[in-house]
């Protein structure tokens, strides 16, 4: 079953063409990254198809729902970890998730229930009584993403997660973005070759907002004639 | 109300604000109120004093609306928001409704250090408290403005150091404006500052005839100023 259906979809900044005419789709369950250098695309997309930014041509569908047209039932289906950490600083990690808690309308009961389950899912417990904004790097990202969790959403964008990590935080993030796979359809940013041949069921490869390559990543490497997945990226941009 | 609970929570769990936007009013008063003693001011008595520090007070609310906004927008964190179903009506309430009643603590806080300082406390110390509410919702208007278009840095400048000094040269509280007179009198008087402290001096002495001719310059940059705040917010939000 289809979760995201983007047909020709365009997303134009005066002069710039962010997005060139995207046409891709993305399976129920599926973890699907799309990689590419810095400007490809790759977070006008997600904001496009969070609702966040208005395609100036094109359509998206999520869950069935057009991103232009019912962007009020898309935005039940899906919750978005954006680039940057996005939690509130001054409030504890445990506040952090009853806020999202309430803003998605769960009762206290639920809101405790839900956020034991995030905490023991996501290994927040040592965590929950600090304020968030005292957390290292990698601590942020996890909250950011329980907070994202909140809503039991069907789609779960992932925009650049590990950005900025270091190389233990980032394997303990892979860790846990794997446990979430097959249940949440998970679109993920990134361009960290290593992470999308780590974790992603299919790759879209982007460069100046067009979509190069779509497949795993051994089709990749088979298409670019190379034995590593870098290698393959490098030849599948310098050719596009 | 549980984003306007964050918001609250997010304002006054930072020492700075307290810092600022209690302890600074409070010096003021004091070392004022010291020198009153050594070389009597008439526009440093206690009573005259003591309204025109709580309406400079309200000029923290400005500063404190704009970083809130400023930060959550250059965070991501309203960027994660705006995918929830919250409305926009839920963001302004969220921000605006908390910061009255912080606004109106530190009025009271004011005049219960102006009575250990002298000041005779009277039932018009209340309607002088309620009296500051209409400037309270036109300096957190200006806050959400400035924090709609502004960066927290460019806040720093503008909301605290800029606007915190011109509303208390334009306030009439350190110096009579007749004495300066001309352009400075004039634009003094067409903006709403010197207006809410020759009201707020009314309302404490119970003049409600004086009161009355400052209300309406001071209602109507209120309600000018939440329509714009609105209407740049909503818009911030939109290009988001």
């Amino acid at each position: 079953m289809t979760a995201i259906q983007t047909v020709e979809l365009v997303k134009r900044y005066k002069e710039l063409t962010a997005v060139d005419g995207l046409s891709l789709e993305v399976e129920q369950g599926e973890l699907f990254s799309l990689l590419g250098v810095n400007g490809a695309g790759k977070t006008t997309t997600i904001k496009m198809l969070s609702c966040l930014a208005q395609p100036s041509g094109g359509d998206a569908f999520v869950g069935g729902y057009s991103v232009t047209k019912q962007p009020e039932q898309v935005k039940r289906l899906i919750s978005v970890s954006p680039q940057e950490t996005a939690v509130a600083p001054n409030l504890s990690v445990q506040e952090n998730l009853q806020l999202m808690c309430g803003i998605h309308g769960l009762s206290k009961e639920e809101s405790k229930a839900r956020i034991g389950e995030l905490a023991a899912k996501l290994k927040l417990q040592q965590v929950l009584a600090r304020k968030a904004g005292k957390l290292s790097g990698g601590w942020q990202r996890r909250v950011s993403i329980a907070m994202a969790l909140v809503s039991r959403p069907q789609i779960l964008f992932l925009d650049e997660p590990t950005l900025g990590l270091d190389v233990i935080a980032r394997h303990d993030l892979w860790e846990m973005i794997r446990t979430l796979k097959g249940e949440t359809t998970i679109i993920l940013t990134t361009h960290y070759m290593e992470e999308a041949e780590a974790l992603s069921d299919r790759i879209g490869i982007m460069k100046g907002g067009r979509l190069l390559a779509v497949g795993t990543a051994e089709e990749l490497k088979r298409k670019a004639a190379c034995d590593d997945f870098e290698t393959a990226f490098v030849s599948i941009v310098r050719e596009g | 109300m549980t984003f306007a609970r964050r918001c609250a929570k997010e304002i006054l769990r930072d020492p700075l604000n307290l810092c600022f936007g209690l302890g600074f009013p409070l010096v003021l008063l004091g070392l004022l109120s010291a020198i009153q003693a050594n070389i009597p001011v008439s526009l440093f008595k206690i009573d005259a004093l003591t309204p025109g520090i709580t309406v400079f007070g309200l000029s923290f609310m400005t500063l404190f609306s704009a970083t809130l906004v400023a930060r959550d927008r250059e965070s991501a964190f309203l960027q994660r928001l705006y995918t929830t179903p919250m409305r926009g009506v839920d963001f302004i309430m969220g921000y605006m409704l908390p910061l009255l009643p912080i606004a109106l603590g530190q009025t009271v806080v004011c005049y219960v250090c102006a009575a250990a300082l002298g000041l005779k406390f009277s039932v018009n110390v209340l309607y002088a408290v309620l009296g500051n509410i209409p400037m309270a919702v036109f300096q957190i208007a200006l806050g959400l403005m400035c924090g709609s278009v502004l960066g927290v840095k460019q806040v720093g400048g503008i909301c605290g150091a800029l606007l915190t000094n011109l509303s208390a040269w334009l306030s009439g509280v350190w110096f009579d404006l007749d004495l300066v007179g001309g352009a400075f009198g004039k634009v003094a008087d067409a903006l709403p500052f010197v207006h809410a402290v020759q009201m707020e001096k009314a309302l404490f002495h119970a003049d409600w005839s004086a009161a009355a001719e400052h209300v309406l310059p001071i209602a109507g940059y209120a309600v000018l100023a939440a329509v714009a705040a609105v209407w740049m917010f909503l818009r911030q939000m939109k290009k988001q």
